[in-house]
């Protein structure tokens, strides 16, 4: 189902998502000082496509990619879609995923550790932002992606 | 009838939600540090600016909960201002307490605001009733975070004879701060953890996994230890690292282990030896093991005050390479 759905449609609702939290929580960009001209790859391994971040506060950027190579990266953070899901929605914690190799990283440890920090630090967390951007229909996929990875670690 | 002696749970705490988090799951008091080489836990987008204490400060007392501030490195020849600053301006936001380690701080904190409450951190390392009395008869620190060196007996023996408080750490990653381990990755990478307040800096830091999945840790190109697939990672600390030395056969960790602190089962000893504080370790850690590990320890610590069996099970996943021990709390024969 989400091999076929086109990629520039998914960009263009990337980067409409990227600068509504952008102007939402500003301060995510704040801790992000000193990497902001990095691009971050998020890859949730069984996806078939990479979700690319480079979070410069004047002119964020969030694209998804088929091809998973990222030339341009200065890190990559792996796993699957529930392990990132559950990390980002502030239910799993990044180093105990990272002691079970949940995740891996690869790249500019100190880029991760600041994105994984300004991540956290958010009041609510990004997958709430997200569900919100997407409406009653996002709201709903989130909920049912909670219910599959409980809030517990997965190891 | 006398009042119970209830020990405080003192909790981690690296950014504003992470803070709120620890207030919101039960802790009495939380400890955090200023976005600078102040604090010993001077880690990428972690920490707080004076707004965001200042306006998290008063969050946690709303909620009667107490906010200390962790200004525990050695300033460096030259850079004292910086902590200066951050004593000023602690006392500006209302802090409940600084946690200080070098006495050149502990000297201008006591000096320039004498109603201002002193910790001595774990980081100035005084295991001893000598080295505790004299902080406190020069300084007035009213509570010592003891090193994690000393055996519960001795815990007790030393609270007999000084005239503090004791706060000792309970959960979470084992580094001992002592004993010179602290100056490996001073030499490896030309930064202080005792100095510029960062462990393993981050960008020296790199992982390798290769086609067997096993994966490489390094510090500014020093392997600190190889992880095969089944094995779980630790910190990429030169302290628990796994080096190949000519008189053994096989790698082994040649100072201390990738593994965390947890006393639950000690909880009800530490308290009748005089415990004040109950530390947890943490503060790089996320609002998800916050909230975990706070609200286990509170439900932890009534348990043991009502003489409930305590109880924390779920904690083992978020320790560090999946592994605990109670350390030298236990025993002398724990290196």
């Amino acid at each position: 189902m989400m091999r076929i759905i086109p990629i520039p449609l998914v960009n263009n609702t990337l980067m409409r998502l990227v600068n509504f939290i952008s102007a939402s929580e500003p301060r995510l960009f704040q801790r992000l000082e000193g990497h902001h001209h990095k691009w971050f790859v998020i890859d949730a391994t069984n996806l078939p496509f990479i979700i690319c971040l480079r979070p410069d506060p004047k002119s964020p950027r969030l694209k998804a990619s088929r091809n998973r190579d990222c030339p341009n990266a200065a890190c990559r953070i792996s796993g699957s879609f529930l392990t990132l899901l559950g990390m980002i929605d502030g239910r799993y914690d990044g180093d105990a995923l990272f002691f079970s190799r949940d995740i891996y990283i690869e790249g500019d440890t100190e880029a991760v550790v600041c994105l994984r920090n300004a991540l956290d630090d958010i009041d609510g967390n990004i997958a709430d932002y997200v569900a919100h951007f997407f409406g009653k229909p996002g709201k709903k996929i989130l909920n049912i992606a909670r219910k599959v990875t409980p809030h517990a670690h997965p190891t | 009838m006398p009042t119970q002696h209830k020990p405080e749970l003192v909790c981690p705490a690296g950014t504003p939600a992470a803070l709120k988090t620890a207030v919101d799951s039960g802790a009495d008091a939380v400890y955090c540090g200023f976005k600078n080489a102040t604090n010993a836990r001077n880690f990428p987008g972690l920490n707080f600016s004076f707004d965001e204490l200042a306006e998290c400060v008063k969050y946690a007392h709303d909620r009667k909960t107490k906010v200390l501030l962790a200004t525990n490195t050695f300033p460096p020849a030259g850079k004292f201002e910086l902590w200066k600053k951050a004593i000023d301006d602690a006392v500006d936001i209302g802090v409940d307490a600084i946690i200080v380690a070098d006495i050149g701080v502990a000297n201008y904190a006591r000096r320039k605001h004498p109603n201002l409450r002193l910790h001595l951190s774990v980081q100035a390392g005084a295991p001893s009733i000598e080295a505790i009395k004299y902080y406190c008869e020069e300084f007035n620190v009213q509570r010592v975070v003891l090193p994690r060196i000393l055996t519960i007996p001795e815990i007790k023996s030393l609270k007999k004879d000084i005239f503090c408080e004791i706060e000792c750490f309970i959960f979470g990653n084992h580094g001992l701060m002592a004993e010179g381990r602290c100056s490996l990755t001073n030499y490896a990478t030309g930064l202080s953890t005792n100095m510029d307040g960062v462990c393993s800096p981050a960008h020296h830091v790199s992982y390798e996994e290769d086609k067997d999945k096993t994966l490489t840790a390094k510090l500014n190109g020093f392997t600190i230890d190889c992880f095969s697939c089944t094995q779980n990672p630790g910190y990429p600390t030169i302290c628990k690292g796994r080096y190949l030395v000519q008189h053994k056969d096989n790698p082994y960790y040649a100072f201390e282990e990738p593994v965390s602190l947890n006393l639950a089962d000690l909880l009800p000893e530490l308290i009748k030896a005089g415990v004040d504080a109950f530390k947890i370790e943490g503060r790089q850690r996320s609002k998800a093991y916050i909230q975990t590990v706070v609200s286990s320890w509170r439900e932890a610590v009534d348990c043991a005050l009502s003489g409930r069996d305590v109880k924390t099970d779920k904690l083992l996943s978020l320790t560090e390479g999946h592994k605990q021990t109670q350390g030298a709390y236990e025993s002398k024969r724990w290196r």
